[in-house]
């Protein structure tokens, strides 16, 4: 298995700017905004920008939400690994809220529909945009596209983009491995 | 681990360590669900479960259905007193009956030791034991540790009594497995007549003091005097046994600590225990209650992972 560097960690801070740029765009002040990343991976791109926005855009109060779509997911049962669960951390409800629900990498965007279900409980949002990192475009298996993205990628079914993290991995990087 | 190392819950004895420490992360992530505005998962929606009582109960089977409800599975209740079992019927043919109609699960309490076993052995479905007999009670142990861990860290090194009806209990049976496979401390306290002469062997002392054994323990799980069970005198008076082995706030002043108080109900109160120390901040009674939802949800959840399409 190889794989090659898709962006490195100066491509990926660049990026990260400028969706914070977009988000304030849209969202002004986020005083009825609320970040939600999906767990576990879009945690860190969700903590990421919020830290951006508050320390290098003085966004306050900034609401950020970790929502664990496990058991939203419509595979259960039809994979052979079971499935997983992380914490959900949402201390607020997101009646009449704008959400911008934030993952790393959009594949077939049922991790999105899942997350889209999982939000009802709790409440009715007034909208609700999707921001990416990576859109793997050609791939979807729903008719769901991201408001913001970081990095459109034309990659087949057979190679897996794979986000790396400070936190995690000691870098930023985004790869594609082929097998 | 992501996987029960077992195909059903019969009883505690057949678990691995692992295998509690599984169900207690998914319990956590299902207790955060059921403090939601809305606290139901959508995961068993094509999952059918069916909640067999040849024996009464009333928070076991509240408690399953709700788990149940809550993770969106269609669910059957049964109750023996309103059966064909009075008729006659056999267990195989009661629950292949039910089986018929295309059932997954099967969550069962029935009077005889090891009802669970022998149907897990006949009928093709996951069976979850509610209760068999005087022998285990898997779940009741399971959210006790897990209330326990929660209340205090963790369990292993703790030092839990059991008080009380041992003999007639499996509850008590289902909590020293669970317990000295988290690796605690079990020590049981009780008149003789309702303390097992096997006890020994499962590596549980035996203190007849219940001063003496209140000043040993973290945890005072005190259980039911189950006078339904007991065909024969096992002690001359339900005030002796309140005055010798009925926990009430003065011994509890009188210890120099604070010990953790529970009770796997219904409580008789003012026999094995008073009100104000049922009441009290150190019992965690209704802790166990809520717990109980969790932990059935987590116990569902796995194994109907391994329902097959």
């Amino acid at each position: 298995m190889s794989k090659k560097i898709l962006l490195n960690s100066k491509d990926i801070e660049i990026i990260l700017h400028r969706l914070a740029c977009q988000l304030i765009e849209n969202h002004n002040d986020f005083s009825n905004t609320v970040l939600i990343g999906l767990q576990p991976r879009g945690s860190f791109l969700a903590n990421r920008l919020a830290d951006i926005l508050k320390n290098e855009y003085q966004v306050k109060d900034l609401q950020l939400g970790l929502l664990d779509i496990t058991f939203y997911r419509d595979d259960f049962r039809r994979r052979d690994a079971p499935l997983a669960a992380t914490a959900t951390k949402m201390d607020f409800l997101i009646e009449g809220k704008n959400v911008v629900i934030i993952d790393d990498v959009l594949y077939s965007g049922r991790s999105v529909r899942a997350a889209l279900t999982a939000m009802q409980a709790y409440g009715r949002p007034d909208n609700i945009e999707l921001l990416v990192l990576i859109d793997r475009r050609f791939s979807r298996h729903l008719p769901i596209q991201p408001d913001y993205r970081g990095r459109q990628v034309d990659a087949i079914n057979e190679e897996k983009v794979l986000v790396t993290w400070k936190e995690t991995h000691k870098k930023d990087a985004v790869y594609i491995e082929f097998k | 681990m992501s996987e029960l190392s077992v195909e059903h819950l019969l009883g505690i004895k057949y678990l691995k360590e692992t295998d509690i420490d599984l169900i207690f992360k998914t319990a956590d992530h299902f207790k955060e669900v059921i403090n939601r505005p809305i606290k139901k998962v959508p995961s068993l929606r094509d999952i059918t479960i069916a909640n067999l009582f040849f024996e009464n109960s009333t928070r076991t089977k509240l408690s399953f259905e709700l788990a149940e409800k809550r993770l969106s599975a269609d669910v059957i209740n049964f109750s023996a007193g309103q059966s064909s079992v009075k008729k006659g019927e056999t267990l195989i043919d009661t629950v292949n009956n039910i089986l018929a109609m295309k059932v997954d699960i099967v969550v069962m309490r029935h009077a005889s030791v090891g009802a669970g076993v022998f149907l897990s052995k006949h009928v093709d479905a996951k069976i979850i034991n509610a209760g068999d007999g005087t022998h285990e009670h898997p779940t009741q142990a399971l959210l006790d540790s897990y209330s326990i861990r929660e209340k205090l860290g963790s369990v292993k090194g703790k030092k839990i009594l059991i008080v009380g009806d041992v003999l007639h209990s499996r509850v008590a049976l289902s909590n020293i497995f669970a317990l000295q496979l988290q690796g605690a401390e079990v020590k049981v306290c009780g008149p003789t007549t309702l303390i097992p002469k096997y006890i020994s062997s499962l590596g549980v002392a035996v203190e007849t003091n219940l001063k003496k054994a209140l000043e040993w323990c973290d945890v005072a799980n005190v259980l039911r005097v189950q006078h339904e069970r007991m065909d024969i005198k096992y002690f001359p008076s339900t005030r002796e046994y309140t005055q010798l082995f009925g926990i009430n706030k003065e011994i509890l002043d009188n210890l120099g600590k604070k010990i953790v108080i529970m009770h796997p109900g219904p409580i008789n109160r003012g026999v094995e225990i008073t009100s104000d120390v049922a009441d009290s901040n150190e019992s965690i009674i209704l802790n166990q209650v809520e717990n109980g939802v969790a932990v059935r949800m987590a116990v569902i959840y796995l194994l109907a992972q391994q329902v097959k399409r």
